[in-house]
């Protein structure tokens, strides 16, 4: 870090969703630095404190309880403690006016840690509106810490608060609320034990890790290497309290509550309000009927957006790749460094490019969810049907982003806080249908799928295109079942979610987030998709294949014939130099308005010569690149897989496509153009020609619509992409789970195809 | 009775729990002996369910609200 290290390191913590970030704008002025905490997906946000550049301000995630039970809460509790990097200064705890007493249970944690606290009461305006008042004095007072009641959202609050951070009061002292006595009678002793068997602890914070270690299990499985007798010594009091009936495990949350109860009522005055907005807006969206219309509805929008307002976009990100293309290939064309750059790297990258406007989109849509609280209704709503799978609601919204793009949906698990859930709905997010497999659908079916209606209805082509869609689907849960049940053992994770108020969603911020989380997308998933596009690159350019004598005679050939084509055309129009002159001489319009036949005609070979001969060459280039990715190691690799790809139904040219699809799964459609010498362009006539048309050395067609069915639900399985791999290992940080994915997914579509095309066969479908 | 028990609109005050299993988040959400809860709604298909507790909504599933026992409240 090239700044010198800041004098007064402050850091921001509460609940989640009471406006944390908005203070955190309002502090840093957005010259943020957003990072991650090392080793896991938690953004680490810091800032400078306007106008005082000495000061760091920290974003701490959202945390309900410093006992932490999701990545998010023990990030926070971590950094309130020093563990992951120098302990704050001073904390500053975000507490929601209205909603009082559960913010101040965190608060009050913090407390104990013997750091300076300041809290800052948020939102008051709301609260009053509600017809809650709340008296900071006494809070002050009550707490032993400075209470600054402020509305973040508008700035108001803000000069005092900073007041306040810029000359920290005093830790507060003394405990104040009272640990049942039968738990406090066996703290000191743990205390004892625990900063002789482990003297670097530091004092202030050993009633904090005797507390958390008593009344959860993973707070005291960290202790157990470091300290077995502190261990030990705390699981036979365990033993003692449940034997003499003591509530151990509740015993600091009734301390804390019991303190903190009376303290907010006694600042608080109520009067009675009307039904507030949130609970009108909810009896609308969470109602029966009208809340999961609500949703489909949203959804249906959401996708329609993604797709529709994405596509112009990404058609000019595929021209801009073209031109870049183009420009570079110029400056010395043939060159080996210069087909590197163009087919191997700007094609890679170029392929996750062109993902960005779907990726942006969908990021804002979620953020837009996210803040304005819509997005617990939809976990609310949809998790009885998660549930039967093992999942919660907050898996749907990942999984169903994953309909446009895994990329996204993979990021946006980042949502659920049990750390099972997300793991499993990444590992299962990719088996549904993304928008890179429909290219290949659409090929297939529209070649090898007959037009006819089952009962008038419906075709057989859009049956064919909604089963895809619904075997990833089933296959998904599927898998999020075998998962649960033989993977992630042990009992099912409970599920307790606040629903927050509704909030007009702060535009400036759903746009931050949006171009943050596309922007680590980019620079961590385009690190790998650079090097493997680079690697595929050159097993389809090597070894290089001469091209074949013949074909060059082919090219003098149509030279020849275009020279002669344009030389007929200049023979014709010499005879007519004079008239053309005098046309042109005179007011610009001639007699008759009308050129000579013999010039019509030297127009039409000249134009000829341009077009068709061109095209000529066009193709046999085409023939030479079948030829080079014939020889080539992917060739090589198409036919090495050969055996092992026949039960399925697939020869050679597929074999090698697939092997290429390894990128991107559309990248298939553009290896099969060139491998059926039709150019590589996605979707067209003449390669659904080619493929119905090609056949074995024995006569045997290679495409039936049996082999094409085989294709379409290895592609509904099959894990191609390799920008998909490169975000779970991000967002799992080890590479175990992308290859699990990869493996299982492979396999899944390799047992799935041969069941078909062998049952198929037996069926006599071949 | 426990809190699965109570329907939509129905209130009553938290009495104790089944035992040590209960999650602790439950009562760090602010769920404890003497609390009052709000049965607001369940959702569309009966579950989990919308509480309020503390003047501020929570979502539980059943399977947790049975570890809830509850004193109805007349209404």
């Amino acid at each position: 870090m090239p700044d010198e290290a800041p004098r007064l390191r402050v850091a921001l913590a509460g609940n989640p969703n009471v406006g944390k970030t908005t203070l955190f704008n309002r502090l840093t002025g957005l010259r943020q630095k957003v990072a991650n905490y090392p080793g896991v997906t938690v953004e680490r946000k810091s800032g400078k404190l306007t106008g005082a550049p000495d000061v760091e301000v920290i974003d701490l995630p959202g945390a309900y309880s410093l006992t932490p039970r999701s990545m998010d809460e023990r990030i926070a509790y971590d950094m309130l403690i020093g563990r992951l990097e120098r302990a704050p200064d001073v904390v500053v705890c975000i507490v929601d006016a209205g909603n009082l007493e559960r913010n101040l249970y965190v608060a009050s944690q913090i407390m104990d840690l013997g750091l300076p606290v300041i809290i800052a009461l948020n939102m008051v305006d709301a609260a009053v509106s509600s017809g809650l008042v709340i008296d900071a004095n006494k809070l002050t007072a009550a707490l032993g810490v400075p209470v600054v009641p402020m509305v973040a959202r508008r700035g108001e609050g803000l000069e005092e608060l900073r007041t306040h951070i810029l000359s920290p009061p005093p830790a507060p002292g003394g405990r104040r609320w009272l640990l049942m006595d039968a738990v406090q009678a066996r703290i000191p002793a743990l205390e004892a034990m625990l900063a002789e068997e482990v003297p670097e602890t530091r004092a202030e914070h050993r009633f904090t890790d005797v507390l958390r270690a008593l009344a959860a299990d993973e707070a005291l499985e960290p202790w157990r290497e470091r300290a077995p007798r502190f261990t030990a010594q705390v699981e036979v009091q365990r033993e003692a309290f449940a034997q003499r009936g003591i509530a151990w495990r509740h015993a600091e949350v009734s301390g804390r509550y019991a303190w903190l109860g009376p303290i907010v009522e006694e600042a608080s005055t109520r009067v009675k309000g009307p039904a507030t907005f949130s609970d009108r807006v909810d009896s609308i969206v969470t109602h029966r009927v009208v809340g999961p219309l609500f949703f489909l509805v949203l959804l249906a929008l959401i996708f329609q957006a993604i797709f529709s307002w994405a596509t112009p976009a990404m058609d000019l990100v595929e021209a801009g790749v073209a031109w870049l293309s183009s420009i570079v290939q110029s400056v010395q064309p043939g060159h080996v460094l210069m087909d590197l750059l163009t087919d191997g790297v700007i094609a890679g990258v170029g392929n996750v490019v062109v993902f960005l406007p779907q990726i942006l989109l969908l990021f804002f849509f979620l953020g837009l969810m996210e803040d304005t609280g819509y997005m617990a209704r939809s976990a609310f709503i949809m998790d009885r049907l998660m549930k039967r799978v093992g999942l919660s609601g907050g898996s749907v919204l990942p999984l169903l982003s994953s309909f446009a793009c895994a990329i996204p949906g993979i990021m946006a698990a980042r949502t659920l806080d049990n750390e099972r859930d997300r793991i499993i709905t990444i590992m299962v997010a990719p088996l549904m249908s993304c928008s890179a497999r429909l290219p290949v659908y659409t090929l297939f079916i529209a070649a090898f799928i007959p037009q006819e209606q089952v009962l008038g209805v419906v075709g057989f082509q859009g049956l064919a295109m909604f089963s895809m869609y619904l075997m990833g689907i089933v296959m998904a849960f599927v898998a999020a079942g075998v998962l649960k049940t033989f993977v992630f053992k042990g009992p099912t994770s409970y599920f307790v979610m606040e629903l927050p108020p509704y909030r007009r969603p702060r535009m400036k911020q759903v746009l931050w987030r949006m171009v943050q989380r596309s922007k680590v997308f980019f620079v961590r998933a385009g690190k790998i998709i650079f090097g493997l596009s680079i690697v595929l690159w050159f097993l389809a350019s090597y070894p290089k294949v001469p091209p074949a004598p013949e074909m060059e005679q082919a090219r003098e050939t149509v030279r020849l014939e275009r020279e002669a084509a344009l030389e007929e055309a200049r023979a014709l129009a010499a005879l007519h130099v004079a008239d053309v002159a005098a046309f042109f001489a005179g007011d610009g319009v001639s007699g008759e308005g009308e050129l000579h036949p013999d010039l019509v005609q030297a127009r039409v070979l000249a134009e000829l010569a341009a077009d068709h001969y061109e095209a000529k060459l066009d193709s046999l280039e085409h023939v030479d690149q079948a030829h080079q990715i014939r020889g080539s190691l992917i060739g090589y690799f198409g036919r090495f897989l050969e055996p092992v790809m026949q039960p399925l139904g697939f020869d050679w040219k597929i074999s090698a496509g697939l092997v290429t699809a390894f990128a991107a799964r559309e990248v298939i459609i553009s290896t099969l153009g060139i491998i059926y010498s039709v150019g590589d362009e996605a979707g067209s006539v003449a390669l659904r020609d080619a493929l119905k048309a090609d056949r074995y050395p024995d006569g045997r067609l290679v495409f039936t619509p049996l082999v094409a069915v085989s294709l379409l639900v290895f592609f509904v399985f099959a894990l191609q992409c390799m920008s998909t791999l490169a975000i779970a290992r991000r967002e799992t940080n080890t590479w175990r789970w992308p290859a699990v994915m990869w493996l299982y997914m492979t396999a899944l579509a390799y047992f799935a195809a041969l069941v078909v095309y062998q049952g198929g066969q037996l069926l006599g479908f071949g | 009775m426990t809190l699965k028990d109570l329907r939509p609109g129905e209130s009553g005050m938290v009495s104790g729990f089944h035992g040590q299993s209960t999650p602790v988040r439950l009562m760090e959400m602010g769920l404890l002996p003497g609390t009052e809860v709000k049965v607001v709604r369940l959702a569309p298909l009966g579950d989990p369910m919308d509480l309020k507790v503390r003047g501020y909504h929570f979502s539980i599933r059943k399977a947790e609200a049975a570890h809830v026992f509850v004193k109805k409240a007349a209404i």
